[in-house]
């Protein structure tokens, strides 16, 4: 399952991500960093990645020819 | 990964030479690698070398006093970056930055100048490379002036599309935006739009192109 990537260096652990996700496919982990706990659940809606302030989570697309 | 003598083989920079001289060239080849993210080279900085992919992906960028950032180009394996400062001097007219894990091969200003001086073929070959980058920077200028932000994000949409055997390189909408000149949002409405005009479908992380003509015809629209 292909999941948004976390850069853990990145993360400042501010949590945005997390309010903004409406599937529940994110948490905060206890050292402080975002982790993603229902990748499966994730509609790629890129909103995490857009409310990051770090960069620390992104969403990149394939782009295939049909 | 291809190896460095087959990447020099392989080269646009290097054709026509013999096993000979590319044996001899690649003893001055030096390897590099980064983490994602990690930054190769910096904009305004002394240019030590010439880069040529050998796995991954850069993006060779520009940023504005604001932070905002352009992309000029994205370097795939076996293509080269920086050929400008190390042949006429001067500092680094962008910066680099690996958008996956990379290794690049380099070869040193000094040793590029010494291998010119020895291999006038290869001199004939970097002018080649120079002017198909030198039209690449047109096209992106003549994009920028004179077409729609829409427009835009269909051509990337066609560059950067994999031919269904490949995959293609991973884009994100920051990475559009940052090449399109624009707003991460506007390229998300113009994603949108397109979708809606059946030119290409959104399933999930893949971005399907389902009518290439049309992408095609939207591409090609001025103002």
């Amino acid at each position: 399952m292909i999941t948004p990537q976390i850069d853990r260096d990145k993360c400042d652990g501010c949590g945005l991500c997390i309010i903004v996700c409406w599937h529940h496919c994110l948490v905060l982990t206890d050292d402080g960093v975002v982790a993603i706990v229902e990748g499966a659940d994730c509609d790629w809606c890129t909103q995490c990645e857009a409310v990051c302030v770090t960069e620390a989570i992104t969403c990149p697309f394939e782009i295939v020819l049909g | 990964m291809v190896s460095r003598l087959e990447l020099l083989e392989s080269s646009p920079y290097f054709s026509g030479l013999s096993s000979a001289e590319l044996e001899e060239i690649n003893r001055l080849v030096f390897e590099k690698r980064y983490d994602r993210d990690e930054i190769i080279i910096t904009e305004e900085e002394k240019a030590e070398a010439l880069y040529f992919v050998a796995s991954g992906v850069v993006k060779v960028f520009k940023t504005s006093a604001d932070g905002k950032e352009q992309i000029l180009a994205i370097i795939r394996p076996e293509e080269t970056f920086n050929e400008a400062p190390v042949f006429n001097g001067g500092m680094n007219p962008a910066s680099a930055q690996a958008m996956v894990p990379v290794v690049v091969y380099g070869i040193k200003r000094g040793d590029m100048e010494a291998i010119l001086r020895t291999k006038p073929r290869v001199a004939l070959n970097i002018i080649r490379v120079i002017a198909k980058r030198l039209r690449h920077l047109v096209s992106l200028v003549e994009e920028l002036s004179f077409k729609r932000v829409i427009s835009r994000v269909a051509k990337i949409l066609l560059d950067y599309a994999g031919d269904g055997v490949a995959s293609g390189t991973r884009l994100t909408q920051r990475d559009m935006a940052a090449m399109a000149g624009t707003a991460r949002e506007v390229v998300g409405r113009s994603l949108k739009t397109l979708a809606e005009n059946g030119a290409i479908r959104i399933d999930r992380h893949r971005i399907i192109i389902t009518d290439r003509d049309s992408l095609r015809e939207i591409a090609e629209q001025s103002f």
